[in-house]
């Protein structure tokens, strides 16, 4: 997962195999109309190899219509897109038998056994191996590597609903894709599954290299698999960098408690950093501080505030044009 | 792709593993009770037939009516797997996220096609097969001692499903929900009526024994009448005539509007098919509980 330094990224043109290997998902400015309606007004980001990116937006905010995009199984309104070099409006077989594809609410082949299926697909990616990838993933440790060794030979159909979400995730990286797409991945794990899964997706993206971009509504959960966080809401980008930075940039309250004189205190430090408000609260208690916590605004407190700020129209009247800048960005300047 | 040959190529493994997603899917079809009721039907309904035509002959003849039922039935089956199976399959995996699964694989349309073109031709076959059990009574009345009559019903079974299970899958891909094969089995049995099937199409008006023979039912219930029935039944016929030439002509027109729309039809859905579609589909079916 190591990638160079100062990366030009959104500098690139969309160059065919030329991509300095780095770079597997460039998408600039686009957009999707249905109609009148307007579901992408001028979307950007980049993905490179070996990252994990999570999308995360209200409902509705256009994640699913994105990733068919990057897919090749919707045809974009305007824009630039490639993946893995290819524009995916023109990908061939070649390019997606390189691809990783879990949507959601999958039901197909209920009467199908699980090894029967993944091995059945699997043939498909057979003339695609390379001496760097072979292909397909041997179905045994497929099979063991997403927990289903024991359900190997039960019909599809009589899966539980975690069970059949891990098939999906089996099936969508059978072929041992360079890039996976995961459309909430986890909507019915516990949390045991949830954790196995986690493991999947670091080990996937370490061992395999292969580059994931995921959607949830588990903020927990993108803050813990993802390098990086795209926020799409008001059909664009709004934010786009690490759970850190986009706490930072956001300046999320940093709450601080302690307990003095028998009483429990809490102050909240609104704007930047906390150490200096701890650092004189210490300086002045003579000895009588204790508990002393302090707790950083969570990435859900920060993707609140982003989501809230757009939904009420504060910030960014534009709500057009990329962010343009790689890194941390958050497309909205702080109005207070 | 040229240096490695076809059978190694991505398109050679997808046809392959189509053909054995062809015979796996047989298998499932046929240890299902459901699908089994399906297919036996037709060998149910003439065995109904035969036992109201018990003692009845063609008019004119000492021939049994239910001996000359049969070929019209291995017609009309041949012409009903053809047409309903691709296009009910069609309208269900649709729904189901199939067909998106298959998109998502690397030549996965073509092994899903391959499949489906096995799966039927096996499925029908089994059903005809099945149709000896009620005719074996009538089996002294028909030709079944002469090799040419089975090499004919093997080459009207291949013309029938060339003819048929492209227009079945065009058709399928108009279709908008499973719900709508209801639709389609209305229309087989209107087609069916007008067929000479169950009694001479020259019973029929003029005009809806035109409709009959523009319909691919009627002809090949009279081409395996043709290969079935002793040569003298022919005076039965329109024109007292098997009309072999023409059969093949008809036939031959539907296989290639079948060929020609099915890939147009095919890819147009395919292309429209996204998860989100699928997801929608799904939801639909939940509300509305079928």
């Amino acid at each position: 997962m190591s990638s160079p330094e100062n990366v030009t990224i959104l500098e690139g043109q969309a160059s065919p195999k030329g991509d300095g290997a780095h770079t597997v998902i460039e998408v600039r400015d686009l957009q999707m109309r249905y109609g009148t309606k307007d579901v992408l007004r001028g979307v950007s980001f980049t993905a490179r190899r070996g990252e994990v990116l999570a999308l995360l937006g209200p409902n509705g905010a256009g994640k699913t219509t994105t990733i068919e995009i990057l897919e090749g199984f919707r045809m974009r309104s305007a824009g630039e897109v490639s993946v893995l070099g290819t524009d995916p409006a023109h990908g061939d077989e070649a390019w997606r038998a390189r691809l990783g594809v879990v949507l959601q609410s999958w039901r197909d082949h209920g009467r199908w056994r699980v090894r029967e299926l993944l091995s059945h697909l699997g043939r498909y990616y057979e003339p695609y191996s390379t001496p760097e990838r072979a292909r397909p993933w041997d179905v045994d440790e497929l099979l063991r590597v997403v927990g289903l060794t024991e359900h190997a030979d039960k019909k599809i159909n009589t899966l539980s609903g975690g069970q059949r979400r891990r098939l999906d995730v089996a099936i969508g990286i059978v072929g041992r894709p360079e890039l996976i797409f995961l459309d909430e991945p986890t909507a019915g794990f516990d949390p045991h599954a949830r954790r196995e899964f986690h493991e999947l997706v670091h080990r996937l993206s370490d061992f395999e290299s292969a580059t994931i971009l995921l959607t949830t509504h588990d903020l927990a959960e993108a803050e813990k698999l993802a390098d990086r966080i795209l926020v799409l809401a008001d059909h664009h980008i709004i934010a786009d960098g690490s759970a850190d930075e986009l706490g930072r940039q956001m300046a999320t309250a940093t709450e601080v408690r302690w307990t003095q004189g028998g009483d429990r205190h809490v102050h909240a430090v609104a704007e930047g950093d906390a150490t200096e408000f701890v650092r004189s609260l210490l300086a002045s208690d003579d000895g009588a501080v204790s508990e002393l916590e302090v707790r950083h605004g969570t990435l859900e407190d920060t993707y609140m505030a982003l989501v809230h700020r757009i939904e009420t129209g504060q910030g960014d009247p534009g709500s057009g044009g990329p962010a343009g800048v790689p890194g941390a960005v958050v497309a909205t300047e702080e109005s207070e | 792709m040229a240096q490695a040959g076809m059978l190694s190529s991505p398109r050679g493994a997808a046809v392959r593993a189509g053909l054995s997603r062809g015979w796996i899917e047989t298998r499932q079809s046929l240890t299902n009770v459901g699908d089994l009721i399906w297919y036996v039907m037709f060998p149910l309904i003439y065995a109904g037939v035969l036992f109201m035509m018990r003692g009845s002959t063609v008019p004119g003849t000492d021939f049994a009516l239910g001996a000359m039922v049969l070929p019209s039935i291995v017609g009309m089956s041949i012409a009903f797997g053809g047409l309903v199976g691709p296009s009910s399959v069609l309208a269900v995996e649709r729904e189901d996220g199939t067909l998106l699964r298959a998109k998502a694989t690397p030549n996965g349309m073509l092994g899903y096609l391959v499949g489906k073109i096995v799966n039927i031709a096996l499925t029908t076959a089994f059903s005809l097969v099945v149709l000896v059990i009620p005719g074996w009574g009538v089996r002294d009345q028909l030709r079944v001692d002469e090799p040419r009559a089975w090499l004919l019903i093997v080459a009207i079974f291949v013309l029938g499903l060339i003819a048929t299970v492209p227009i079945g899958a065009a058709l399928g891909s108009l279709l908008t929900s499973s719900a709508q094969t209801g639709l389609l089995m209305l229309g087989s049995s209107a087609m069916i009526a007008v067929s000479g099937i169950f009694y001479p199409i020259t019973a029929l008006p003029g005009w809806l024994q035109w409709v009959g023979q523009a319909l691919p039912f009627y002809w090949l219930g009279l081409g395996a009448r043709s290969a079935l029935l002793p040569p003298e039944m022919v005076a039965a016929e329109i024109g007292e005539s098997w009309r072999t030439v023409e059969m093949v002509g008809v036939l031959g027109v539907w296989a290639v509007a079948g060929l020609v729309l099915a890939p147009i039809l095919l890819r147009r859905m395919a292309q429209r098919e996204s998860g989100s579609d699928v997801a929608e589909r799904r939801e639909k079916v939940m509300t509305r509980g079928y």
